[in-house]
């Protein structure tokens, strides 16, 4: 039995990661109806700004204010010269990696997805391929292609919960950081103006856009949503297991996916289900029968799903139109 | 001259060039091009296998398979494994000489194919109920659930790769598969076969009404192309005598699907030349050291913003010829090439909007 729990609490913290970034899959989807393949690579290179911020330039901006008469907040917002670790240290890493890959996401979606969107979704598809290509080739030519190791940006322990179970408090806050920003999306997505012209432009772009939505706004807007996401599960990922390399992203992005098909693509509620679903299932098979097989799972309960409820869990069925 | 006599000459003919090439300019002994050049070239050859096979069921039959590779690795495993533990002695039983070796290869060929066809209808009879993306995800993965249990089995040397298998260097046998390859596909399109095919592409509820029993024929495209693909698959593990579960990802799935695409969706020219261009384009661009993939994904991008057809969309090198033949025979349909539909397509997009119906993925779409 604890086994099982044991398993259930690391199946939750990864479950959690996958579903921030099936969410960024399910929103472009929902807005495009486009398979956004770059969408995993764009988590990669979230894990990657974070690993740049929290190393290098932290500890530089760090020193250099200090000197200045804001040195007092940066010593505090940074941890102090020296990159003391501290949880307030990790929450500005990833809210850091978290804009700059928002930016990176628009302007994927303004160079490469906006010229194509004219054109047959099977293009955007493979352009959507040429974009992953692009990140992970020019991800090993900018970033190395050695995996890094990613500095430890708050102490962790392992807490013990008695018989025998014990929860690391990177997993809690991982756990923790993933739920809360998606209760932010909630919001945005159901509470905003913006999140009720995602929804429109979501249900039906011709209609939007005639009702005065700036439909190119909102889709610049759901990409970089979904890629301060991923960002966010970038550093999330990092801070639970500190290896970090330019194709990380390949396999857990095609996860992810299945994730948000699982819940059923398009849904927002049902990304998170099939992300959790994807991450309890992922680690039980791990412990119970062999990590070898991990990688088929995912895969696995996807074609069960789609054979037996095409939309997912929580989609709804479409009728198919004469 | 009647028609199956002049269709054996020119398959006699073909055998007798394929074989002078192989012979005169292939030969290891002559120098006549250098190994690496006749490794290229061979390289196409088995790349155009692959990329007509996927044609057969992406371009004509419009069911968006991305998961190629998990076949062509069944083919190349299965084929393996019997020529590692069989094909020598069947080789030996016959004289050991080359006569013997072809033999074996050609039941490795054989067998290869075989069991890749009896993957793809295992693979295709469940999914091909599905459409457009979901058909996409769930090729994709089955191509990845085939490498992992690649990597679990140990008789085929798991996740280390299966080496030691016979290797056949072979011009002749590469060729002459890929101009089956062709041949029979080209047939196979133009057949009453092949217009079920097409008629599913263009819409699969009008072509049902019409009595086409459309599962029945998704089923047998995906299976012919999945043999097609284990036989091009056959072809690569006798190529280096080594086989690693890791070139069958599915990113090899999409390096075959991007020749189709750059040559132009449903056009076997285009497969050709489209998957002659990625298999040279890569050595082309190896000046560029590290920059090369980069370099090759940033041309893709914006090959698909300015000739989103491919390369040879809306371009039919033989129409002149092809018409000639038309009015002597009265026989040949009209080819419908996908670019010729998706080119007007694309103008009605343009103008009209995107609409909601989109025959190119099909409409397997849910909303929330």
């Amino acid at each position: 039995m604890s086994t099982f729990i044991q398993q259930l609490i690391n199946g939750i913290s990864l479950g959690a990661i996958y579903a921030l970034i099936a969410l960024g899959y399910t929103m472009v989807y929902g807005v495009l109806k486009l398979i956004n393949f770059a969408h995993g690579d764009v988590y990669m290179v979230g894990a990657f700004m974070g690993y740049y911020l929290s190393n290098g330039l932290g500890a530089q901006w760090a020193q250099k204010l200090g000197q200045s008469s804001d040195g007092l907040v940066a010593r505090g917002l940074l941890g102090g010269g020296a990159m003391e670790p501290s949880l307030v240290t990790a929450l500005v890493v990833m809210l850091l990696a978290m804009a700059i890959c928002a930016l990176l996401g628009v302007v994927i979606e303004r160079l490469a997805y906006r010229p194509v969107r004219k054109y047959s979704r099977l293009t955007a598809l493979i352009t959507a391929i040429g974009v992953s290509l692009l990140l992970e080739n020019g991800g090993q030519v900018v970033f190395g292609a050695d995996p890094k190791f990613f500095p430890e940006l708050f102490r962790k322990q392992n807490i013990g919960l008695g018989g025998g179970v014990s929860v690391n408090s990177a997993d809690i806050v991982v756990f923790v950081i993933a739920m809360a920003l998606m209760v932010v999306l909630q919001f945005v997505v159901y509470y905003t103006k913006t999140g009720r012209a995602m929804r429109a432009v979501s249900y039906n772009l011709q209609s939007a856009k005639l009702m005065g939505i700036n439909t190119d706004r909102i889709i610049a807007f759901t990409f970089a949503l979904g890629s301060a996401l991923a960002a966010a599960a970038g550093v999330l990922v990092a801070i639970r297991i500190p290896r970090i390399d330019p194709l990380m992203g390949i396999l857990v992005g095609l996860k992810a996916f299945v994730a948000a098909v699982l819940g059923g693509i398009g849904n927002i509620p049902g990304a998170m289900l099939g992300g959790l679903l994807i991450g309890i299932t992922e680690t039980m098979v791990v412990g119970y029968l062999s990590p070898t097989y991990k990688d088929a799972v995912a895969f696995a309960i996807l074609i069960l799903v789609l054979l037996f409820r095409p939309s997912g869990l929580l989609g709804s069925v479409a009728q198919e139109k004469v | 001259m009647p028609r199956y006599a002049r269709n054996l000459a020119i398959a006699l003919l073909l055998l007798a060039v394929l074989y002078a090439l192989d012979y005169l300019v292939f030969d290891p002994g002559r120098r006549m091009i250098s190994p690496y050049v006749a490794r290229i070239i061979m390289l196409a050859g088995i790349n155009i296998t692959l990329a007509v096979s996927l044609n057969l069921i992406n371009g004509f039959t419009g069911q968006f398979s991305i998961g190629h590779a998990g076949f062509m690795a069944v083919g190349a495993y299965s084929s393996a494994y019997f020529s590692v533990n069989y094909g020598k002695g069947i080789a030996e039983g016959m004289g050991d000489g080359a006569l013997g070796w072809a033999v074996a290869l050609l039941l490795a060929t054989l067998l290869g194919a075989l069991v890749a066809a009896a993957a793809g209808f295992l693979v295709g009879v469940p999914s091909l109920r599905l459409k457009g993306d979901y058909l996409a995800i769930v090729t994709l993965g089955f191509g990845q659930i085939i490498v992992v249990f690649l990597n679990n089995i140990e008789s085929v040397g798991a996740a280390r790769g299966y080496s030691g298998i016979p290797i056949v260097k072979s011009f002749f046998w590469i060729f002459l598969v890929a101009v089956l390859t062709i041949v029979s596909v080209h047939n196979m399109v133009r057949s009453a076969f092949g217009r079920a095919l097409i008629s599913i592409r263009e819409d699969e509820l009008a072509a049902e009404a019409m009595g086409v029993n459309t599962t029945r024929y998704k089923v047998a495209a995906f299976v012919i192309s999945s043999a097609l693909a284990g036989a091009g698959g056959v072809l690569l593990a006798h190529f280096d005598g080594y086989l690693n579960p890791k070139s069958f990802e599915f990113i090899k799935s999409f390096e075959i699907l991007i020749m189709i695409i750059l040559g132009g969706l449903g056009s076997i020219v285009g497969a050709v030349i489209g998957a002659i261009v990625l298999t040279v384009l890569p050595e082309a661009l190896r000046g560029f050291a590290e920059y090369r993939m980069v370099i090759y994904s940033v041309m893709l991008i914006v090959l698909m913003i300015t000739r989103p057809q491919g390369l040879l969309g809306g371009l039919d090198p033989f129409k002149g010829w092809r018409a000639r033949n038309r009015a002597k025979t009265r026989t040949e349909a009209e080819e419908i090439t996908a670019e010729d539909t998706r080119d007007k397509e694309s103008v009605d997009k343009a103008t009209l909007g995107e609409r909601a119906r989109d025959t190119s993925l099909g409409e397997g779409d849910t909303r929330s």
